[in-house]
């Protein structure tokens, strides 16, 4: 029986060295609806927890859910608390300079402004998310730029006045002016930034690039990425 | 949890609360207190044992010691917290790694640092990534730990130092005199009688480091103010079966009471120390207590 017990423990132990390499920690925010967020049972949950997934089952990998802060989601990433970034995160030049991406998983995604009212001051103060292309572009437009932390904040700052309006990714407005019975409305033109969003990695990490590169292609070929893409950000929105 | 929550929208007001305050979510949000006090009862104890042996260090006649403890306090004090826990908290993280890739994987031909990444074998990694999450959220916690212990400890040791120089020159004396060694004297004679002096300075330190929590998310763990936030953010019903606005500021008058709370019992057990601690003490306490015990005056 001891013997017995033993050759099990063995087994098990040899099989979780054989499959040692293949745990990918996936780091999200956890505060990005529809993209990610933490659902009623405290889990992450979203577009990209589906989708994740379904990357992690073809590409054989096991995959492990974090949450992560977004102003220090590249430093964790980058000093390797966990092996990608999986956050809405928009692939551009600045970025691609510390780490890698892989290729997109959405199509360039559509900006907009929210305001109060239809005659809100575009040039006056313009509320965005930290680190964002968003932050990047009002900075440019000419506004003033108030920044917070996480994307909640910056809804909360327009409703309390302190902002004239915000400039966000227009899928993650969509259900908040959906759902405030007409107090929020989007003023303005849509504005296309960025090539995408991908999964962020080490540069060092090219394997797993190639393993999920692999997996995002063989999704987009089969249909399942577009289905899901409709799923979560509805009828309409851009797909492959 | 309860049968009647599978469909929230068409609950009476308390009948939804009940089981709005039953979700999973809101269950760790009430675990992130426990995370919080247990962090307190690690920490406390574990930052006056640095700070013990920092100030008596520091005053120790064997000269580089006494650097060593000297430049500890005043290094880490004159450090920035927020600066501290990112950099630190990081560095501390590489280098255990660094050590284990050293002695685990000595064959390990590539280069540590890739640019801006920073790459040991997978054999090094701590924790390894196959271990499971609260493995992960272990070690977190207790890097957070250790590095509260050294920035608080430094604070405690330079108040124990100065409790320790507090201490009548005249009871060393009178020690040294009945023939105490140097170890004798110090630990019969100044540590039982310096803490009356030391225990204002760290009930301050400990009031502050109950308030300091929130460094803890920078390390990745989720503390009452980091839920407290992601619960009290407005929700829209596409992605949750409890809709609401913004609720943030009914979340933070809870944290308030919990922390005012917190506070006050502090103080009481703080005080009752204290009482103690003065008893046949030669400081003004320790006098107005013997004479209201009826001693001559």
């Amino acid at each position: 029986m001891k013997k017995l017990l033993l050759g099990t423990a063995a087994l098990a132990f040899s099989a979780g060295m054989a499959l040692a390499s293949d745990v990918v920690r996936m780091g999200t925010e956890g505060a990005y609806p529809p993209y990610n967020f933490i659902n009623d049972a405290g889990e992450v949950d979203g577009f990209e927890r589906e989708m994740g997934d379904e990357l992690c089952k073809r590409a054989e990998l096991t995959c492990e859910w974090v949450t992560n802060d977004w102003d220090s989601i590249i430093p964790n990433l980058v000093s390797g608390n966990y092996d990608t970034i999986i956050a809405g995160m928009s692939i551009n030049d600045e970025r691609e300079k510390v780490i890698d991406f892989t290729q997109d998983y959405i199509p360039p995604a559509t900006s907009s402004y929210v305001a109060l009212s239809e005659g809100a001051d575009l040039k006056g103060i313009v509320a965005a998310q930290t680190s964002t292309l968003q932050a990047g572009y009002i900075t440019e437009s000419g506004a003033t730029l108030l920044e917070f932390s996480t994307a909640d904040e910056i809804i909360a700052a327009l409703k309390s006045g302190e902002a004239d309006a915000v400039f966000f990714d227009t899928d993650y407005l969509a259900p908040i002016v959906e759902e405030s019975g007409g107090e929020l409305m989007f003023v303005g033109e849509q504005v296309t930034l960025g090539r995408g969003t991908g999964m962020g990695l080490r540069k060092s990490d090219t394997e797993l690039k190639d393993k999920f590169n692999a997996a995002i292609t063989s999704m987009k070929e089969d249909g399942t990425l577009n289905t899901m893409l409709v799923k979560w950000f509805g009828e309409g929105t851009d797909t492959y | 949890m309860f049968s009647v929550c599978t469909d929230p929208s068409v609950l009476s007001a308390p009948a939804w609360f009940a089981c709005y305050l039953t979700t999973g979510k809101l269950m760790m949000f009430y675990g992130s207190f426990g995370v919080v006090l247990l962090l307190l009862a690690i920490t406390a104890p574990a930052a006056l044992l640095f700070g013990f042996a920092a100030a008596a260090a520091a005053r120790s006649p064997f000269v580089p010691l006494s650097w060593a403890g000297k430049a500890y306090i005043a290094i880490v004090r004159g450090v920035p917290d927020i600066a501290f826990f990112l950099f630190f908290v990081i560095a501390l993280d590489q280098g255990f790694e660094w050590v284990r890739h050293k002695i685990k994987c000595p064959d390990w031909d590539q280069p540590i640092r890739q640019g801006n990444d920073f790459v040991v074998c997978a054999a090094a990694k701590l924790p390894l990534s196959t271990s499971p999450q609260w493995v992960h959220e272990t070690y977190g916690f207790f890097l957070a730990v250790l590095t509260f212990a050294i920035v608080f400890g430094a604070f405690a040791g330079n108040v124990l130092f100065g409790a320790m120089r507090a201490v009548p020159r005249a009871q060393m004396e009178t020690a040294e005199a009945y023939g105490m060694s140097h170890r004798q004297t110090f630990w019969r004679i100044l540590v039982p009688q310096m803490w009356v002096y030391a225990l204002p300075g760290l009930s301050n330190l400990w009031m502050v480091l109950i308030k300091a929590t929130p460094l803890l998310f920078l390390l990745g763990v989720e503390d009452i103010v980091y839920w407290a936030r992601e619960l009290g953010g407005a929700k829209t019903a596409r992605f949750t079966d409890y809709p609401h606005g913004d609720w943030r500021m009914w979340y933070f008058l809870a944290l308030l009471i919990f922390y005012l709370a917190f506070t006050k019992l502090s103080e009481v057990v703080l005080s009752r120390i204290m009482r103690r601690l003065s008893h046949g003490q030669a400081t003004a306490a320790g006098e107005a207590q013997r004479r209201t015990a009826g001693g001559p005056a």
